[in-house]
């Protein structure tokens, strides 16, 4: 960053040498790129506010009025549960599998095949949601439930397979395995980034030292990437908590709380229940479901910024 | 970094043990095993990527047609194109792109030629917090901020643009700064030595360096808000028939298109579905052209730094 401050310090000893005033192209030119930064902070500070004033009226009113005759706080805790608990399925079952694919491409993979198969990974991130919507529901939904009816009959006692199974694949898990696939690029990106810069001297000591391949990687590289994977891994998260299409086309829901990851009743997301209930809704629906938009992204800031404390934490050290 | 002689990751115990004999039986199949399980997860994250790209060209192509591409669905029971969509999303995408993409470029002009301070910190972590924005907020804001002023149930096309910039404008951002930063920095010099204004050294000397790089990234940044559903649900509303003018009325889009097909079938639902994947097929095309012309125009174009 020095190196900018010298050509500022440049800049401004010319303005100096020509007389102290800026020329006026210079006045415009800067004062435009001001305008743009600023323009972005009024931009988001808007968002803030307009959801804030269109949400307000709905934190406010009294139960009756509200969509299914709830108060805000029961109406929006069982979102909030469906949201949560879609997007750690997704984490759950991305993060290893992104890890490995960018150990894969960083460490196994020929060197010349690296940025083929890097962007292979990043096409997954290119594919609209609303296509992992569709390719969930008629495609991995019916494949899936065989091995649903397999988990409920080998695996039922564990509260997350009670069952019954569901007959169509709309389900809590296919859901979540459908946001696995939507986030792995993100979190496997990050990896892959903190895994390729391993120092060099570290995994060279290490083969010296006779460790092979795997052990090189669970010494040095991995170590070195740790924080890394953590924060792609919250970011991830982040994008799974505000993923709205494909869970709103393969959930079957019906607002019931539970861990039952296969059955035909499943709680909705703040997302998909947006998705699902804004174009036929009208007066104080409209502000609840703005207001429950808000709560979703007070939910995502929160993961945001803890992933880039993470970041900024391993930067310092 | 001397220390790392002395790595807390490669210890002492490690190292004892890495040389203490030959390569036992037990670490080579952990190895083997290893390297088999890292392959094969990198194999089995790529299987929905095949299957996608094979189901959506598979389903797609039935519902290609020429009256797909020419033709709008007003009024028609069970046929009826998607030419209304396809223009629609080209519109409410040119919109976005005509917000997002000077803003976000001059904003990064400001982040890497003249920020300082406050401001530019301001603006950083901001950025930052507008990445993680949900699309479906972007979209409550986006219907927020016109309620407000046309009264409630409002559908703009515009309306739909503004929510996509709210998603483009970071993406922008964060790529112009990336190919801002690495022009180097004696371009400038030289140009403020020849007695080159501020202004004139980045639009006649930064900018033309960095073009190839600014066009590939906002090419990505299109092709990341062209599929873009969530949004346009909530602001541009469904609609059957052409319309050009972002600033009347409801204007249908390829996905909005595609998720309404696939929801609400009409009497031929087999036809509606072939419709539904026949968009999902051009959307994925519209992406797939744009991400690969954005790496051949960087290839092709990118100015070589010494």
């Amino acid at each position: 960053m020095a190196s900018v401050d010298t050509t500022t310090n440049a800049g401004q000893l010319l303005a100096a040498a020509s007389g102290g005033r800026r020329r006026l192209g210079d006045r415009v030119f800067s004062r435009t790129a001001v305008v743009a930064a600023v323009t972005i902070l009024a931009l988001l500070a808007g968002v803030a506010i307009f959801l804030l004033s269109e949400g307000f009226p709905a934190l406010t009113a009294s139960a009756s009025e509200l969509p299914e005759g709830k108060t805000f706080i029961d109406y929006v805790a069982p979102l909030a549960f469906g949201t949560v608990l879609a997007s750690a399925i997704a984490a759950v079952v991305a993060v290893p599998l992104a890890v490995a694919a960018a150990l894969f491409i960083t460490h196994v993979a020929p060197p010349r095949l690296a940025l083929t198969l890097g962007y292979l990974v990043d096409m997954l991130a290119a594919i609209p949601s609303i296509i992992y919507g569709l390719w969930g529901i008629f495609v991995l939904g019916p494949a899936a439930v065989p091995v649903l009816k397999w988990l409920e009959e080998k695996l039922g006692f564990i509260p997350f397979f009670k069952g019954p199974a569901s007959a169509t694949g709309r389900t809590m898990l296919v859901a979540g395995l459908v946001l696995a696939v939507m986030i792995l690029p993100i979190v496997s990106a990050v990896a892959r980034e903190a895994f390729a810069q391993t120092p060099r001297r570290l995994q060279e000591g290490a083969k010296a030292l006779g460790a092979t391949r795997w052990e090189t990687i669970r010494m040095t590289v991995l170590p070195f990437g740790k924080s890394s994977v953590m924060s792609g891994a919250m970011l991830g998260l982040g994008r799974a908590l505000g993923e709205t299409m494909a869970v709103t086309i393969i959930l079957s829901v019906s607002g019931a709380v539970s861990f039952n990851l296969i059955g035909q009743a499943n709680p909705s997301t703040i997302a998909a229940n947006i998705a699902l209930n804004f174009p036929e809704s009208s007066g104080l629906a409209i502000n609840a479901l703005i207001a429950t938009g808000l709560a979703l992204f007070a939910i995502t800031l929160v993961t945001n910024m803890g992933a880039r404390a993470i970041i900024a934490r391993s930067n310092q050290e | 970094m001397e220390s790392s002689a002395h790595s807390p990751v490669l210890g002492q115990v490690q190292t004892s043990r890495l040389l203490s004999g030959g390569l036992g039986w037990r670490r080579r199949s952990v190895n083997v095993v290893m390297t088999a399980l890292i392959a094969g997860a990198f194999l089995l994250a790529m299987i929905p990527l095949f299957s996608l790209v094979f189901e959506v060209a598979k389903r797609g192509i039935p519902g290609l047609s020429l009256e797909f591409f020419t033709s709008d669905a007003r009024g028609v029971v069970g046929g009826g194109g998607a030419a209304h969509a396809i223009v629609g999303t080209l519109v409410i995408t040119g919109v976005a792109a005509v917000i997002s993409v000077p803003i976000g470029i001059m904003a990064a002009i400001y982040l890497n030629e003249y920020g300082t301070g406050r401001l530019r910190r301001a603006l950083t972590f901001f950025v930052d917090v507008m990445t993680g924005i949900p699309s479906i907020v972007a979209g409550l804001f986006a219907y927020a901020l016109f309620e407000l002023f046309l009264g409630p149930g409002i559908r703009l096309g515009v309306m739909g643009s503004l929510a996509l910039s709210v998603l483009m404008i970071p993406i922008v951002i964060r790529s112009a700064e990336e190919v801002l930063k690495i022009v180097p920095n004696h371009l400038r010099e030289a140009a403020y030595a020849l007695g080159t204004p501020k202004w004139k050294t980045i639009t006649k000397v930064v900018l033309p360096t960095a073009f190839a790089g600014l066009v590939t990234g906002v090419m990505i940044a299109i092709a990341r808000i062209v599929g873009e559903t969530a949004p346009l649900l909530v602001t541009t509303g469904v609609v059957d028939s052409m319309n050009t003018n972002p600033f009347q009325g409801r204007m249908q889009n390829l996905a909005v298109y595609a998720y309404n097909e696939y929801r609400s079938p009409g009497v031929m639902k087999q036809a509606s579905y072939d419709k539904a994947w026949a968009a999902a097929l051009t959307l994925i095309a519209i992406v797939m052209i744009l991400n690969i012309a954005a790496r051949f125009v960087y290839r092709r174009y990118k100015t070589e730094i010494r």
